[in-house]
């Protein structure tokens, strides 16, 4: 069961669990509903949203009427796209995945480093 | 172009006092957690991390239809918690809503105190807590707990994950809601919105947790530490 110490086995697990990612990441994401989701939804009740020449106005009285625009709307990868380009999401995600996992890549290491380096409290 | 399509809470839904109550928990809770990342994480499982926050990341672009135009995604803190550890699987998840708000405006920028208050902070203890309690409970009745087994725990360790994060809406927005409209007709329909959601988190991570196990179960922080655990008791 245990097929301990066999580096292919170990190295493919890895590889395979990065694979997996960057295709839902670049792929799957494309069949994302588009539908609000539960959060959203429920901070919309009470709301009509109305599409005013391509803007989204609320009518009624709901929890997201106070919701502000992002103020990084206009962000390079801002909603999952590259400088809001249709079909770009998959890019824009595996990017997204690359900078997670860099990002907290160094952060865990940083904070294991320092906490386990041999540190000599005193000058040499 | 629609509005952004995330179960994180945008700017503006709480006030700015609470907003930056929430920031402020969730900083020291964030410091408390890299003081205790050390304790939990092996060399080997380093690299785990930042996978997990990877497919954390890919798996929340996935929203997945749970009633006819409303949709839900993956949280991730029960996931973490049990592949990584609790305190490493809210870094985790912190570092996924910080990119997300930062880089993808997915998620206020104020609201990254609340987004990780629910997300990172509640759905990991709460899953974590679920997950650690039904495995003692399974650990047991028998020596080795069977694969599906540890799937089951870790189906409804994310259910009630993903139910707690809403949870940490509506005690923020009873704190400081911003707006007049009542949260309290809301409540019912946003917990059982959770719920579905909850069980959609459940299969993707009892699949995840399953496959991990499967071909390294070394790495699994739950197998990890309750081995241990068990062989101290016994």
């Amino acid at each position: 069961m245990t097929g301990q110490d066999r580096a292919p086995r170990r190295s493919a697990f890895w590889i395979i669990f990065a694979a997996i990612t960057l295709l839902i990441a670049g792929g799957v994401s494309y069949l994302a509903s588009p539908s609000p989701d539960g959060l959203d939804s429920a901070t919309l009740r009470g709301c009509e949203v109305i599409d005013n020449n391509g803007v989204e106005q609320l009518t009624g009285q709901c929890i997201a009427q106070s919701a502000t625009d992002h103020p990084l709307a206009a962000s390079p990868l801002a909603d999952y796209t590259l400088a809001g380009g249709a079909g770009t999401g998959g890019i824009a995600g595996v990017i997204g995945v690359l900078l997670t996992l860099v990002l907290t890549g160094a952060v865990v290491r940083l904070i294991t480093r320092a906490r386990r380096g041999p540190r000599p409290t005193t000058g040499s | 172009m629609s509005t952004t399509v995330a179960m994180h809470m945008s700017d503006g839904l709480v006030s700015t006092p609470t907003a930056l109550l929430f920031a402020a928990l969730a900083l020291g809770a964030l410091a408390w957690c890299v003081r205790r990342v050390q304790g939990e994480l092996d060399d080997r499982a380093v690299p785990l991390a930042g996978l997990v926050a990877a497919f954390i990341f890919a798996v929340q672009m996935v929203n997945f239809p749970i009633l006819p135009g409303v949709s839900g995604h993956l949280l991730g803190g029960a996931l973490a918690a049990i592949l990584v550890g609790p305190f490493t699987g809210a870094l985790c998840i912190a570092i996924v809503l910080v990119v997300q708000s930062l880089l993808f405006a997915d998620g206020g920028v104020t609201a990254l105190g609340t987004n990780i208050t629910n997300i990172a902070l509640i759905s990991v203890a709460a899953g974590y807590a679920t997950a650690v309690a039904l495995y003692a409970l399974a650990a047991h009745r028998r020596d080795a707990v069977p694969v599906p087994v540890l799937g089951g725990i870790a189906f409804l360790a994310a259910m009630i994950g993903t139910v707690g994060a809403a949870l940490g809406f509506v005690i923020e927005y009873s704190i400081g809601g911003a707006t007049g409209a009542s949260l309290q007709s809301v409540i019912p329909y946003l917990l059982g919105t959770h719920v579905v959601i909850g069980a959609g988190e459940g299969v993707i991570t009892s699949l995840t947790v399953m496959a991990v196990a499967r071909a390294r179960p070394d790495l699994v922080y739950l197998l990890r530490t309750s081995r241990t655990g068990a062989a101290v008791g016994s």
